[in-house]
């Protein structure tokens, strides 16, 4: 086996702007390991491999291929040194075929034959047993399939050394077995691969080495054989802590959100929210699970007005007189014109729940400023809700004045959470609210949500995290392809049953 | 009828160029609205090429290669400049591709009519405009025995060499596009840039690359307008709106160069069609002139209306690229 | 591998008075390419050709009154885009509704030349501002309904407007056949802005003052401007708070459609009067310019518009004295913008070259 280091980083530093994004990490990757790179959510961790992708240029430090520093300014480079990355978000054109997709950026000798390229990866399919059709048009493809294409395409380039950022986060578990299978084969080829991801029973399942990264550092690298989970969490977070969240009976639930028969298509015509049907009581909080792209994100913003909807209905109870309002139709405005106070703090923070080059007062103002008669906007209030979200959630930042984009993620998820909080909602929808947070500012928005709970609010709670489902909710709707697969109770569940459950439900077109 | 046919082929061809370039600009992701400004330049530089040389050796005494090599390269050159400069901005410096194309549609406008303003007035003639009959005779030359060919030869030999570079340019650009590598890269850098990077094609020597050869493409119609559609005369805003249709032309034809053909004929024949229905008198020739644009409006229209992904405009068409953005 | 020569690295912030330095460098550096082309085209010493440019520009109280109605024409347009840029709305197509606007106010003039001012005057202010609003709400219906790209749609609305005026022309051209409209009620004056104080421009200038404290009130401390905004920012936040963005889009355009209206009224009213198809003569361009440039910020755009005229009107006088073509202002006002549009570069990134390493 080679014994030189594929890759080895020395005093690798990069910034953006003020962020210190990666400061002096030295790591190594050796041929016929999987190595894994764990860290937090804003840990540094992509773009670290990034910067050995070529997609991102160091500021400081040094990168050595086979034992030779080498500098990589484009991906062009990077493949020249065998290096293959996949991406989190997939790099692929809408408009290509998967063959176009996977030869795109190939110098091939000879001529551009597209038809010979379609069969290559027809043949690198059945080796490794990827379904996949090479002349399929990306744009009608969905999620995993499209991770297939990614992977083919750095396969067919003779990629030595892979990585792949967070590969299993839209995939089901038996796809995630079936990649780990092909990984592993891989490896035994003596490649040398590098899986980027924070989940910690995956690092212990695949890998041979893992390094840990905390806030930008390098923390350690060791032996899988010669850790645990909990060494490793320690070493991702830098104390311990208790992944304890505790969990308050409901008290005296009432419905309060009635969803039935609830059929959705989206703007491709294709059937997104198939027949769903569920309850969401007052003083509970309804977990939602489901393999990302089943159809939550389409059903919290159905509810809220979002989308249109070609059958079923959405009836809101009032709380008090328990008068039954109709929300179907209904456009946001209206549903609030209507009394009903629903919060919804969507999975697209800046894209969608604020504006990322307002400042924080006028992003308060987004649920405010309608009130009143007058032409002009009021912005004395929404000052001081800026002003008290700041000091009671604890948001860093310069000033009230600061464009929300300039905040880190969980400071902007604060903001957006303490804003929809700040509504007095009845309703209270919630899509990822922890992704891309530090463990800190994920349990206080666990806490904030349990909080309403016991204020009597409905709360949906969306999450990819099993165990956090599990703790904190106290039903679980199970989504499959955008069926209902089931609905359980959140303290006798098991991971397991979820688990199978998710995979559930036919095809949704 | 052949002679309708025959004046909007010839009215289409600087329209052909304008289009070819403008798409192949277009499908790098910019949308070039310096097209008109650069169809000038191109048609400017041609005439002080042509007429220095007129001028210095006497239009006796004119060398047919030399005639057309040198207006020739003139147009490529000046263009050329146009390009870069379009592309030094929106590519490297990333400024607004809308405000550097009219900028420099101001820009292109002005050099043509100040030099060719110039030009006039070094002839000393009373005439407001410049003719370079000499040069454009040769530009003009067509196969000597088309007409002997009946209707055929008279409907597709009868052109200058000119007409034909604008069709072949026009094929090879769609062939180029749709069948080679280098279409599809580029096609990628248009549609989604940060991709094509990760895929390690030089985006940025695409863009540039695109851009250039788009605008001397477009140089070569305001070459064409002057030398061969009105027979080596400059008049001052004599263009008019070519480059604008031009630009109307690659939404017509749905950023296919190969359908532009056609539908270069089609915006040529709309332009003249006046001339050819009597009873219209002054106002309503004018009134005819809308449809050009008036039909563009409706494919616009129809096209997005439709949602096909196939025909909409390339989807990063518009946005600057800047690989460290997040 | 080589380390390339330097890398681009994105700011994340400049101080005001950096980002100003800069822009003033880039326009002293245009100043000066354009002194050495000017130079070199003409053999002229600079400072005689910058002397008589000033002089044609702001010499005599009547090309001062000059200066003040071009601006005053010239910032109309570019508040009238703004609100739509705000919006992202790429409204290419104000030359096309200053166009339609100043038509209405002609045909008006034409047709009801022999109505009394108080219905006459009315009726000319309605009509310019309904017609530049027709031609800016079209486009937008579209965008609303089918995301049709709206750049190439008012990039096309503007030529169908040119067309329509010059049918207009030669359906009404004096004397017949001249294909021009020449000067409307030039005997009785009927449905011109009247002089104000002996001034012939002033009222045209204080109808613009008007319009840019309007837009500023409306863009910074109204609803409509908030909303504007977050639909320019993110259209998936504007629908996630309930903003009918269709409707905003509309609304919007109608705004910016009735304002180029206005312009349109203030060019055939207030000094043309009379109409042509080269009336607006690019100024609906040039007027994209200068919202971009000015960030779309009013009082800048005052300074930016007011730069651009003093330069066409100087560059105007001196291609008169010195025999060159008036069209040499074309060509230094395009060099100026762009310097202009370049140097936001340096304002957004910053270069960090090989070997230097990061300042604190």
């Amino acid at each position: 086996m080679n014994t030189i280091p594929a890759i080895e980083l020395r005093h690798i530093s990069k910034r953006f702007g003020p962020v210190l994004a990666n400061s002096d990490i030295n790591m190594t990757v050796n041929y016929g390991e999987i190595l894994s790179i764990l860290g937090e959510n804003g840990s540094g961790k992509t773009t670290l491999m990034n910067m050995v992708a070529g997609i991102y240029f160091p500021d400081e430090g040094e990168i050595l291929v086979n034992g030779e520093e080498v500098k990589i300014t484009s991906p062009r480079d990077a493949f020249q040194y065998k290096i293959g990355m996949i991406h989190q978000h997939f790099k692929l054109v809408d408009v290509f075929t998967a063959a176009e997709n996977i030869v795109l950026g190939l110098k091939e000798d000879g001529k551009y034959d597209i038809k010979a390229a379609a069969n290559k990866v027809r043949e690198i399919s059945s080796q490794y047993g990827f379904e996949i059709d090479p002349d399929k048009k990306i744009y009608e493809m969905s999620v995993s399939e499209k991770q297939t294409v990614e992977i083919i395409k750095v396969l067919y380039r003779g990629a030595d050394i892979l990585m792949l950022d967070e590969p299993t986060a839209v995939l089901t578990p038996q796809e995630i077995r079936k990649l780990f299978a092909v990984l592993n084969r891989m490896k035994e080829d003596g490649k040398a691969i590098v899986i980027i991801t924070h989940k910690l029973n995956e690092v212990m399942e695949i890998s041979d080495r893992v390094t840990v990264l905390r806030k930008g550092e390098y923390v350690g690298t060791v032996e899988t054989d010669e850790t645990n989970e909990n060494e490793l969490t320690e070493m991702m977070v830098g104390k311990k802590i208790s992944l304890n969240i505790e969990r308050t009976d409901p008290k005296d639930p009432v419905e309060r959100l009635i969803v039935a028969h609830l059929n959705v298509m989206n703007r491709e015509g294709m059937k997104v929210l198939d027949d769903i049907s569920f309850v969401a009581n007052a003083g509970e909080i309804l977990g939602i699970a489901g393999i990302s792209g089943s159809g939550q994100r389409e059903l919290l913003e159905t509810i809220a007005g979002l989308q249109p909807i070609q059958y079923g209905g959405i009836q809101y109870i009032r709380p008090g007189d328990g008068v039954i309002e109709n929300l179907r139709d209904k456009t946001p405005k209206e549903i609030r014109d209507l009394g009903v106070r629903l919060s919804f703090v969507p999975e697209d923070r800046l894209g969608m729940g604020l504006v990322g080059s307002m400042d924080i007062i006028d992003n308060m103002l987004l649920r405010s400023y309608r009130q009143g008669r007058s032409v002009f906007l009021k912005k004395k209030e929404p000052e001081s809700l800026a002003d008290r979200i700041i000091r009671d959630l604890e948001v860093a930042t310069p000033s009230n004045r600061t464009p929300v984009r300039r905040l880190s993620g969980g400071n902007v998820q604060k903001v957006l959470v303490g804003r929809e909080i700040a509504a007095a909602p009845t309703v209270l929808m919630a899509a990822y609210p922890v992704r891309g947070l530090d463990i800190n500012s994920s349990y206080m928005i666990y806490h904030l949500l349990n909080e309403q709970k016991e204020n009597g609010v409905a709360v949906i709670f969306v999450g990819e995290d099993l165990d956090v489902l599990l703790a904190l909710s106290d039903r679980i709707l199970v989504i499959g392809r955008g069926h209902v697969t089931g609905i359980v109770d959140a303290r006798t569940a098991s991971k397991e049953e979820i688990g199978l459950l998710m995979t559930k439900g036919g095809h949704a077109s | 009828m052949i002679q309708f046919i025959q004046r909007a082929i010839i009215l289409g061809i600087p329209l052909l160029f304008g289009c070819t370039g403008e798409t192949i600009t277009e499908k790098s992701g910019h949308l070039n609205l310096g097209i008109p400004g650069i169809m000038y330049v191109g048609g400017i530089c041609g005439v002080i090429g042509g007429f220095f040389y007129e001028q210095g050796v006497g239009p006796e005494n004119i060398k047919p290669a030399l005639a057309i090599l040198i207006p020739l390269t003139c147009s490529i050159l000046g263009s050329l400049i146009m390009g870069l400069v379009y592309s030094f901005f929106t590519v490297s410096l990333r400024a607004n591709q809308n405000v550097t194309g009219l900028a420099l549609t101001t820009f292109g406008t002005g050099i043509g009519n100040f030099f060719g303003g110039s030009l006039i007035k070094l002839t000393n003639s009373d005439v407001p405009y410049l003719s370079l009959g000499a040069t454009s005779r040769y530009f003009k030359t067509s196969l000597p025995f088309a007409d002997k060919l009946g209707w055929f030869g008279q409907l597709f030999l009868r052109y200058s060499f000119l007409v034909y570079v604008a069709i072949i340019l026009a094929l090879a650009a769609a062939f180029v596009l749709k069948k080679t590598r280098t279409g599809l890269h580029l096609r990628a850098v248009g549609e989604n840039p940060a991709t094509a990077d990760a895929a390690g094609i030089p985006v940025e020597k695409y863009k540039y690359i695109a851009t250039c050869t788009g605008a001397v493409i477009a140089g070569l119609g305001g070459l064409f307008y002057v030398m061969d559609y009105s027979g080596g005369i400059w008049a001052n805003n004599a263009f008019g709106d070519q480059g604008w249709l031009a630009i109307a032309l690659v939404i017509f034809t749905v950023w296919r160069t190969d359908f532009a053909i056609l539908g270069s004929f089609v915006f040529g024949a709309l332009l003249i069609v006046h001339n050819y229905i009597t009873n219209l008198g002054m106002a309503g020739q004018e009134l005819i002139k809308v449809i050009p644009y008036a039909v563009t409006i409706i494919v616009l229209i129809v096209v997005s209306a439709r949602e096909k992904r196939e025909t909409q405009p390339p989807q990063a068409l518009g946005q600057s690229y800047f690989r460290e953005d997040r | 591998m080589k380390e390339p020569l330097f890398h681009i690295v994105k700011r994340d912030s400049i101080s005001w008075w950096k980002s100003w330095l800069i822009r003033l460098a880039a326009i002293a550096a245009a100043l000066i390419l354009c002194s050495v082309i000017t130079v070199l085209l003409t053999g002229l010493n600079p400072m005689k050709v910058w002397g008589s440019l000033i002089s044609g520009a702001v010499g005599t109280t009547r090309r001062r009154w000059m200066l003040l109605q071009g601006t005053a024409i010239l910032l109309c347009i570019s508040l009238a885009v703004t609100p739509a840029f705000r919006m992202r709305f790429w409204n290419t197509g104000a030359e096309g509704q200053v166009l339609a606007g100043g038509m209405a106010a002609a045909a008006c003039m034409l047709l009801g030349g022999n109505l009394p001012g108080i219905i006459l005057y009315p009726l000319i202010i309605v009509s310019s501002i309904l017609a530049g609003a027709v031609w800016g709400v079209i486009p937008a219906i579209f965008k609303a309904k089918w995301n049709t790209n709206e750049t190439l749609f008012t990039l096309m609305m503007n030529y169908v407007a040119m067309k329509i005026v010059d049918y207009f022309s030669q359906l009404w051209a004096v004397p017949k056949g001249s294909g021009k409209i020449g000067v409307i009620n030039s005997s009785t004056n009927a449905g011109w802005l009247p002089a104000l104080f002996g001034q012939t421009y002033l009222l045209n200038i204080l109808i613009v003052v008007g319009i840019t404290i309007f837009i500023t009130v409306y863009m910074r401390f109204s609803k409509h401007g908030y909303e504007i905004s977050v639909v320019g920012e993110s259209e998936n936040t504007a629908r996630y708070i309930g903003i009918n963005v269709k409707k905003v889009i509309i609304r919007t355009m109608i705004l910016s459609g009735a304002l180029c209206g206005v312009a349109g009224f203030l060019l055939v009213s207030g000094t043309d009067h009379t109409i042509a198809s080269e009336t607006v003569g690019g100024q609906g361009f040039t007027a994209i310019m200068v919202s971009w440039i000015a960030k779309f910020d009013p009082v800048v755009m005052v300074v930016v518009s007011a730069l651009i005229v003093f330069l066409t009107r100087g560059a105007g006088e001196i291609s008169t004295t010195l025999g060159l073509n008036k069209s040499f202002s074309d060509i230094l006002t395009g060099i100026i913008i762009l310097f202009i549009i370049g140097c936001e570069f340096f304002i957004n990134y910053r270069m960090v070259f090989r070997g230097k390493h990061k300042e604190a």
